[in-house]
């Protein structure tokens, strides 16, 4: 028997989609190997989020009345007591931004080896966990030779369970170390939209690194003028300052769903594809025929984007 | 005051590749700085230009090798680079965060720093969890996925944005002494100029083996097993046009106007 304590996430008065997607991987996980799925919400409107996870496969679900929004010193500590009290196999955990912020804490405080970013999980009396190594080139298998760990789940992965169940809710009580708390959330601020909303765009092309220097900008920009589309971006590029901010496309910028995603010199990494993968044709142009984005491509053109994009935009001219 | 910025040395597949074993074979890969760790060394220079008195120092794990990397930090102003190293770390399969977490803990102790700066992630093994266990361990305050920095020194208080999902900003104070992860796009990080390519050449790059750090072998005990590697299966069920980049061109408008856009 192994119970998995799995800790939900929220922002701003709203549950975050991993933290269904957690339901669906720590039911698995009790599923092979019998016991109980219990879940943590910390924070904010415990019981209207308990409500929305009373979901197929939860146990029980312990709710922590401490602080409206995330803060990693209280994070860390309920989760710290609620392992302690409940004594679970494994810690499920978002790979989120805030997930990474507070899991490897609680595994070097419970000296629990940590696993971050798994894609797959196996348990047949022993864990084994499926990640990505060198930009998603690689994959591999890594044992979990002990009793107990600390995962985290990659966004996404995992489907989201939505059909109800009955857990028991139970409020967890603690006392914070308030002299723990030693940093201070005071405030959220939303990256500026300029002019262009990317994310309502019909057509975009987008374009990454492959491009490598900032006055080859143009060269795409005169693509998306021909093909009367919007500009957007990966990362690196917004980085290195060739692009504003809301022009990026990804898990830390916008999410689009256009009808057309052209991707010109863009991998295609995680981060970047939680933001694109929506679109109704994904076309890709890139010179490594592995690159990650054939593999979420509709259509793929393996070469260099030099001389394909001057050809395209004479096809429009 | 003191910053310690950690800086990587890590490894990149070239496009066609073969594995040996549990590891990619050696003649596939190209070593180049951490891209996270470039910006954390870029957020610590510039800490040290603004303040009096600030002493910058790198800590790598990582073999002999790594010193040319090494040297790319110490010539855009780090002023002096720790490498641990270990006849016991050449067989490791998988480094893991804990094993990692235990090294740099023993760095912080020899050199007591303020403030540790290190990159969200290492573009490898993509762990993104050893700044945070770092803190942990060391009793420091910490700051995951930091995207802009504001140090109040005589405070003793970093004011940091984090950067959540979804184009969303945290604003947040850290108390110091901290842990701070650094994530690309805080900055711009420079180029090393000729003359910080030849200081850099006289600038100290300490080796430490696990005994000069008060540790053994145990420190790099792990549970963690790496136990298979491959390629992962192509998914790929894209249409691709062939032939030359003009005929490519023109099939591809094809179906682009198939799907109504551009002029027709
Ligand atoms: C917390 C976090 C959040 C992140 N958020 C985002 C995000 O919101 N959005 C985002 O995009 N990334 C994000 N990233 C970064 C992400 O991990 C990648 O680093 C980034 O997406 C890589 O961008 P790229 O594909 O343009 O560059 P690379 O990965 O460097 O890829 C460049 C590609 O161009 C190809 N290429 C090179 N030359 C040519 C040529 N001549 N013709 C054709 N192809 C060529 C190469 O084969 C390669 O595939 C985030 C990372 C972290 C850790």
């Amino acid at each position: 028997m192994s119970d998995v304590l799995a800790i939900t996430e929220h922002r701003r008065g709203e549950l975050r989609d991993v933290s269904f997607e957690l339901v669906t991987a720590g039911a698995d996980l009790v599923g092979d190997t019998g016991g109980d799925l219990h879940l943590a919400v910390i924070g904010g409107d415990t019981d209207g989020f308990a409500e929305e996870l009373s979901l197929d496969g939860v146990d029980t679900i312990h709710t922590v009345t401490e602080g409206d929004e995330f803060n990693h010193d209280v994070y860390v500590q309920a989760v710290t007591e609620l392992y302690e009290e409940l004594d679970p196999t494994y810690v499920l955990i978002g790979n989120t931004v805030n997930g990474l912020d507070y899991a490897p804490a609680v595994a070097e405080g419970l000296d629990l080896p940590l696993v971050t970013d798994a894609v797959g999980l196996q348990n047949d009396g022993t864990l084994e966990v499926t990640r990505e190594m060198y930009a998603s080139k690689v994959e591999s298998t890594i044992e979990v030779n002990a009793d107990r760990a600390v995962v985290t789940i990659r966004p996404g992965e995992w489907d989201a369970t939505e059909a109800a169940g009955e857990p028991a809710v139970e409020v967890f009580d603690f006392t914070l170390d308030e002299s723990r708390v030693r940093s201070r959330v005071t405030g959220f601020e939303e990256v500026g939209s300029g002019d262009v909303d990317i994310s309502e765009a019909d057509v975009l092309v987008s374009v990454g690194r492959g491009i490598e220097e900032e006055e080859n900008i143009e060269l795409v920009q005169d693509l998306a003028d021909a093909l009367d589309a919007t500009l957007s971006s990966s990362r690196p590029i917004v980085d290195n300052g060739w692009l504003p901010k809301d022009r990026q496309v990804g898990q830390s910028g916008k999410v689009v769903t256009p009808k057309v995603y052209l991707a010109v010199g863009i991998s295609g990494a995680v981060q970047h594809v939680a933001g694109m993968k929506g679109a109704e044709n994904i076309i890709a142009i890139n010179t490594d025929p592995d690159a990650p984005i054939f593999d979420i491509a509709d259509y793929g053109i393996v070469g260099d984007l030099f001389d394909v994009v001057p050809e395209l935009i004479e096809q429009f001219e | 005051m003191k910053v310690l910025v950690t800086v990587k040395e890590v490894a990149e597949v070239e496009e066609d590749f073969q594995l040996d074993g549990l590891r990619v074979a050696e003649q596939y890969l190209d070593y180049d700085l951490n891209e996270w760790d470039e910006y954390a060394v870029e957020a610590a220079v510039q800490i040290a230009e603004e303040n009096d008195d600030v002493e910058v120092v790198s800590a790598t794990i990582g073999p002999e090798r790594s010193e040319e990397t090494i040297r790319m930090a110490l010539a855009k102003g780090v002023d002096r680079a720790i490498r641990v190293w270990d006849d016991a770390l050449e067989d490791v399969d998988l480094l893991d965060v804990g094993a990692k977490t235990r090294l740099l803990s023993a760095v912080v102790e020899e050199e007591e720093p303020d403030l540790v700066l290190t990159g969200v992630q290492a573009n490898d093994d993509s762990f993104g969890a050893t700044g945070v266990s770092l803190a942990s361990a060391i009793d420091f305050e910490w700051a995951a996925v930091v995207n802009d920095l504001d140090l109040d020194i005589d405070g003793a208080v970093a004011n940091v944005r984090r950067e959540l999902e979804g184009g969303v900003e945290e604003l947040t104070e850290v108390d110091l002494p901290a842990v701070l992860t650094i994530q690309t796009g805080i900055n711009e990080p420079r180029y090393a100029s000729l003359r910080g390519i030849r200081q850099a050449q006289s600038k100290e790059i300490k080796p430490m083996a696990l005994s000069d750090l008060g540790l053994d072998g145990a420190a790099l005990e792990s549970d963690l097993v790496l136990t298979d590697m491959y390629e992962p299966e192509t998914e790929s069920e894209a249409t691709y046009f062939e032939g030359g980049a003009g005929e490519q061109a023109a099939e591809l408008a094809t179906v682009l106007r198939e799907k109504g856009v551009g002029a027709q």
